[in-house]
């Protein structure tokens, strides 16, 4: 640590000075061009020869007023789904995918097992997942058959773990042998090597595209409703069906959207930090 | 008495013999450096005795114990070896202190207290108390190999395996790895260290042993084996070696 006091030099200071300035101009242009080309496009919808019907049908104030309320509360419904639903993913995903990576004959059943389960839901269309689960099942009229919510909610969480177990089994896959013979040469066991070496090295790098998954799972929640709970979409649905007129679609959408931003913003920034991490900075 | 005796090794990778019978004792305190061209097995032999690789003949003792025995318990046995490697392998999610006593706490079941006084114990007599926080990406190559180094001591292995501990470094940070493995020599520990620094050979080692093709051809003290070499392979070996001025 030097204590001679930094002064820049006049080099320096004209090159930060000449950087300043083209910070400013830049962020200008940019205003000027994100105007010119919004106005444009404004221009271009509103003058639309059937824009007087579409505003009416998809953007009646009044309509999305009255539509609020229910599209929030089926929006609470959406919300705690996906909480649970992105956590019981999470951990089945990473289950499977320690599954797939065991080693040895004896565990070959468990492999298979594994194996076949990503196969599979990777595979099946949600919808028929959910059909048969939550529409299917209880018509065995078992003892103690949970909700259709539940079911709907299984129905996601089974979809869902399959692709993200197959992000973690990459992420296991990518940290280097040289990692696991030196945790092994210490003296570790293959579960200790596993959980204090290769999961949180794996975990780390794979964190972007997990969320990337959560964010895609975000919006096929909503599918629930097709077996009867009434979440966002479903409650806008039947505002569509009562007013005949569809902005409560629309009311359901931007909420979505505005739902969908703080993951995304999540995502984003844990990209970036990974992104910072991988190039040594 | 012999930490280490390895009879008739034998190691197979495909169709391509590895190790062809090796015979290797070491006494206890000794250093024994494995020099040897590239692809002569160095490396294969290490990771044999700490049981990182399977083996395809013959038998390890450790202590008198063979540990390539059926049914031995391999990660009993790594706890009692320690290995260094030429790309130092450190955890790079752990700070320095965490990889130090990882081994400790999880496999020798120490208080995380106990565990991080003799890290920092160990540091600082490497000059490296300053770094016990740090993570190993900002740390020199040559800080690195050192924490390696104490990381494998952090376990009071009976042996220590070092597999070209000093190639994948500047030149003018092999000199604090050298030094930190004399100090260990002083020490008294027992060291099997693979090299392609014939210098550092002569130096450090009580021992030399020649591989080709799998085997020993030629083994005794530095002095014998590297200025007066016997066997005509020995000796075509280190005459490229001062050809390349390596020696
Ligand atoms: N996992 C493996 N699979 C197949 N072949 C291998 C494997 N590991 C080593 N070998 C082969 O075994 C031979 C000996 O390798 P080894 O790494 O032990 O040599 P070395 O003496 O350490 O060489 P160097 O001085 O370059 O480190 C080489 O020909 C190498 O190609
Ligand atoms: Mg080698």
């Amino acid at each position: 640590m030097s204590t001679i006091p930094y002064v820049p030099s006049p080099a320096q200071r004209a090159r930060e000075e000449y950087r300043r300035r083209q910070t400013v101009l830049s962020v200008l242009i940019a205003a000027a061009s994100t105007a010119a080309v919004g106005t444009l496009l404004a221009f271009a919808v509103t003058g639309a020869p059937g824009w007087d019907r579409v505003r009416q049908s998809f953007l009646d104030p009044q309509i999305a007023r009255d539509a609020l309320p229910r599209v929030l509360a089926g929006l609470w419904l959406n919300v705690r789904l996906l909480v649970c639903c992105a956590v019981a993913a999470l951990l089945l995903g990473l289950l499977i995918a320690i599954l797939r990576t065991l080693r040895g004959p004896v565990f070959f059943p468990i492999r298979a097992l594994a194996t076949s389960y990503t196969y599979t839901f990777r595979g099946l269309p949600l919808i028929i997942v959910i059909y048969v689960l939550a529409l299917g099942t209880p018509g065995l009229r078992l003892q103690g058959m949970p909700s259709v919510l539940v079911l709907g909610g299984a129905a996601l969480v089974l979809t869902y773990s399959g692709y993200l177990a197959e992000v973690f089994r990459a992420g296991i896959e990518s940290v280097h042998p040289s990692q696991l013979a030196a945790a092994r040469s210490l003296g570790l066991t293959y579960r200790q090597t596993m959980r204090h070496v290769v999961l949180p090295q794996a975990v780390r790098r794979v964190a972007p595209p997990l969320l990337n998954d959560i964010v895609a799972m975000q919006k096929d929640v909503g599918l629930v409703a097709l077996a009867g709970p009434i979440d966002a979409v479903r409650a806008a649905q039947i505002a569509t069906a009562q007013t005949f007129n569809f902005t409560p679609y629309i009311v359901a959408g931007v909420l979505f959207v505005l739902l969908a931003i703080p993951l995304i913003a999540i995502t984003d920034q844990v990209t970036l930090r990974a992104a910072r991490r991988q190039s040594g900075g | 008495m012999d930490v280490l005796r390895c009879q008739g090794l034998r190691k197979v990778f495909g169709d391509q013999v590895v190790l062809d019978g090796l015979d290797l004792t070491v006494a206890e305190h000794q250093v024994v450096a494995l020099i040897g061209a590239s692809g002569s097995g160095k490396s294969t032999l290490l990771r044999c005795v700490n049981l990182l690789e399977e083996l395809h003949d013959g038998t390890i003792e450790l202590d008198g114990e063979e540990i390539s025995a059926p049914g031995v318990d391999p990660d009993k046995v790594r706890r009692r070896i320690g290995m260094v490697f030429q790309s130092y392998n450190l955890f790079p999610h752990l700070s320095v202190l965490d990889n130090i006593t990882l081994a400790p706490r999880r496999v020798h079941g120490r208080s995380r207290r106990e565990a991080e006084t003799r890290a920092r114990e160990l540091l600082d007599r490497v000059g490296l108390g300053a770094k016990a926080d740090a993570y190993p990406d900002r740390l020199s190559g040559g800080q690195q190999q050192r924490v390696a180094i104490v990381r494998a001591l952090a376990n009071s292995p009976r042996l220590l395996l070092l597999d070209e501990v000093t190639s994948a470094l500047d030149p003018e940070l092999v000199g604090e790895v050298l030094t930190m493995i004399r100090d260990l020599k002083a020490d008294g520990m027992t060291m099997v260290l693979a090299t392609h620094e014939m210098g550092f050979a002569r130096d450090v080692a009580d021992q030399v042993c020649f591989l080709d093709a799998g085997r020993v051809v030629e083994s005794g003290p530095p002095q014998q084996v590297l200025a007066d070499p016997t066997h005509p392979r020995t000796r075509q070996f280190l005459a490229r070696i001062i050809e390349a001025g390596r020696l």
